[in-house]
């Protein structure tokens, strides 16, 4: 009786001590969320968020690092979507399950997605810029410098590598949701393996592809490490109207001005506000692909 | 699904013969090409795996061979007018970063301010023998021998900017593995003590709300997670704990962990929920209680997977770079003490490579340590991937 009371007792404890290891994480979301909404919301304001910075970045807005986030997002997301989703669908409709070349293919993806995001600004510099940029310069410009150097279409390739295992996972997972019958109804009436995956396969898992290109992007506009040479710049007067001109983006904004800038005090609401910015971003797309996902999901049950 | 197989099984062998397989269907051009062309794009994540080592290493390859004559002309910042202006912001906001452990910046009279508002080490007397060292924009090119640099490389001292720059690597490694064990220390119990709540304890409404926000927690950039660090969690720990430094590997520390603790806590409960019911009935079924059958049952068959998840989570911190940039202090100094600043590999490599001249000895050390951060991701992800699965499933399928 009272072995069984103290197996009880022990039982709550640590049932409760699960919990409240599971209620601190949470807690820890809440804090950091409410801390930032806290600091940041006075700051926001229509002219905040389309405005130039003024006054060596103490006044004024915004925008252009909006603007080059947005576009290195884009950028990005043109180039890691179509060849993560491609990949998915050698994985899920070509390869055999186990074969050597769908586990290698699948073990490269988890290891892009553990490389630390330095070692891709690293490869940036060293293979797009260093390697790529400048031979573009030697055979078409005659050796003038113009993409030997950092640039928002090196920083949006460097990007999309990053994310291409985020893109494969999501639309992997949602090929898979598709029922095979259809395939079979698909090849039945005498489709090729090609029509099936265009026409059956893909169409039913567009959900899935937005869920990836989603969560890319959302990985994409937070990332700092990976473009910090390969073509952010922390103030540029202009915004980016080629794809050799640097640009500035939010997660590199606030880096500089927290760490690096002269006056650290005056631009911290600026600073508060920018970082909301980025973390409002950031928490709609990931939201979304988490209320997309759980569809997905769903159906695949049903 | 027997059809499917069938068409693969045809598909195959028209590839292996090259020929017409007149018994089953028509050869297609078209269909030959998509599925070539499908095939070599999904080798294209592979390529990148190739291309990454080859072309880390080859930048990092220069310091092994002696007597080369660095490119200086080439500045990663460049030219154009408009650029200029912030290439000035730029080096001189990075000066008061280095400046600490470069010595003192003598043409750039706003450097000091960062140090004093954001109480990065100001205490400078550990590193008082580089102090009298003058520091200058363009030193790093009028020294050149590599040979002298490889033999700094296992020594303590990472003075990459100076009249005679010592590139010793030991107390970055040290610092990086201070803070990654600070912060697994942190992040593991915490996070695989949440997964077994939620795969063992929690009700399914439980469930739907913790995986979600774990899930959020793992979309946060990390330069928010270090925002948050450097202005509210740096002032927070230091009034609990009362240390001299403010940003120290402590804070770094615990911010990397708020940054593993998603990775920790999803591989874990899937690692949890893998393990067959089976086991959880015959458990119960032996007169277990529901905390036994997870303590004693569930949470040692899963040990695999949660080594993989600890090991992942170590290759976060290991590789993280904003968090450590904001939060550390960066100062390399080395000892065990937590709380003292750190500057880990990775964050060396994010402050410093925007004003190294290209292909100079400092720029191929830098490229070393990637060199070296990749090599250690990459081993800690195969464990976790061959070593540690294969465990997993013997484990639980009893072979």
């Amino acid at each position: 009786m009272i072995k069984s009371l103290k197996n009880n007792l022990k039982g709550i404890l640590i049932e409760g001590l699960t919990l409240s290891s599971a209620l601190l994480i949470i807690a820890i979301l809440i804090v950091m969320v409410t801390v930032i909404v806290i600091g940041g919301k006075d700051q926001i304001s229509w002219e905040f968020l389309t405005s130039f910075p003024e006054d060596g970045m103490t006044k004024g807005g915004i925008f252009p690092a909006i603007y080059g986030t947005a576009l290195l997002v884009l950028i990005m997301a043109v180039a890691a979507v179509p060849f993560g989703t491609i990949t998915a669908i050698y994985l899920t409709e070509y390869a055999k399950e186990h074969s050597i070349i769908a586990k290698t293919i699948r073990f490269a993806v988890r290891t892009l997605a553990v490389i630390p995001s330095i070692i891709y600004g690293l490869f940036g510099l060293g293979f797009f810029i260093k390697f790529v940029g400048t031979s573009m310069d030697n055979a078409f410009l005659g050796g003038q410098l113009k993409w030997g150097q950092p640039n928002i279409l090196w920083a949006s390739l460097t990007m999309s590598l990053l994310t291409l295992p985020v893109v494969i996972v999501s639309v992997e997972e949602a090929l898979k949701t598709v029922p095979n019958d259809l395939r079979a109804a698909s090849l039945a009436l005498g489709a090729t393996k090609w029509q099936t995956i265009w026409k059956v396969v893909i169409p039913g898992s567009i959900s899935g592809i937005m869920t990836g290109t989603i969560l890319a992007v959302s990985r994409g506009a937070g990332e700092v490490a990976p473009i910090m040479f390969t073509g952010a710049i922390y103030y540029v007067a202009t915004l980016p109207g080629s794809f050799s001109d640097q640009f500035m983006v939010l997660g590199y904004h606030i880096y500089v001005m927290t760490t690096q800038s002269a006056n650290v005090d005056k631009t911290l609401p600026i600073q508060f506000g920018t970082t909301l910015v980025l973390l409002a971003l950031t928490f709609i797309l990931n939201i979304s692909a988490i209320v997309l996902r759980y569809r997905i999901r769903k159906k695949k049950i049903n | 699904m027997k059809r499917i197989k069938k068409g693969k099984q045809s598909g195959s062998a028209m590839q292996n013969s090259g020929l017409i397989d007149i018994t089953h269907k028509k050869f297609r051009w078209s269909e030959y090409l998509a599925e070539k062309i499908i095939k070599g794009v999904a080798f294209l994540s592979i390529t990148i795996i190739i291309l990454i080592f080859v072309f880390v290493f080859r930048e990092a390859f220069p310091i092994f061979t002696s007597a080369k004559t660095p490119d200086k002309t080439e500045v990663v910042k460049s030219k154009d007018q408009v650029q200029e202006t912030n290439v000035a912001v730029k080096i001189q906001t990075s000066n008061s970063e280095v400046q600490e452990t470069y010595g003192e910046v003598t043409d750039k009279p706003a450097a000091t301010d960062v140090q004093e508002t954001y109480g990065e080490v100001t205490d400078s007397s550990t590193q008082s023998e580089t102090s009298d060292e003058d520091y200058t924009v363009s030193s790093g090119s009028g020294y050149d021998d590599n040979q002298t640099a490889l033999k700094s490389l296992l020594t303590k001292d990472w003075v990459p900017v100076s009249q005679k720059p010592r590139y010793g690597i030991l107390s970055l490694i040290v610092g990086t593995f201070k803070i990654t064990l600070i912060s697994i220390l942190f992040a593991a119990p915490l996070a695989i003590l949440a997964a077994l709540y939620t795969a063992s304890f929690a009700s399914k409404r439980m469930k739907e709300i913790i995986k979600p926000t774990i899930e959020l927690l793992a979309g946060f950039p990390s330069i928010v997670i270090g925002f948050f660090a450097l202005m509210v969690l740096a002032t927070f720990l230091q009034n609990v704990f009362h240390y001299d430094t403010r940003l120290n590997s402590f804070v770094g520390g615990i911010a990397m962990g708020i940054a593993a603790i998603p990775i920790i806590f999803t591989i874990t409960e899937d690692a949890l929920t893998a393990v067959p019911s089976s086991f959880y009935q015959a458990s119960l079924a032996l007169g277990a209680s529901k905390w036994q059958t997870a303590f004693f049952v569930i949470l040692p068959a899963a040990t695999p997977g949660i080594f993989a998840a600890i090991l992942l989570g170590i290759g976060r911190v290991f590789g993280e770079t904003m968090i450590a940039l904001m939060a550390t202090g960066n100062a390399a100094l080395m000892d065990l003490n937590p709380f003292t600043s750190v500057r880990t590999l990775a964050a060396t490599i994010g402050a410093e490579m925007a004003e190294v001249v290209f292909g100079d000895t400092h720029y191929n050390v830098l490229f070393l340590i990637g060199a070296l951060l990749f090599v250690f991701t990459f081993a800690l992800n195969a464990i976790a991937e061959f070593y540690v699965k294969g465990k997993l499933m013997k484990r639980i399928q009893g072979k």
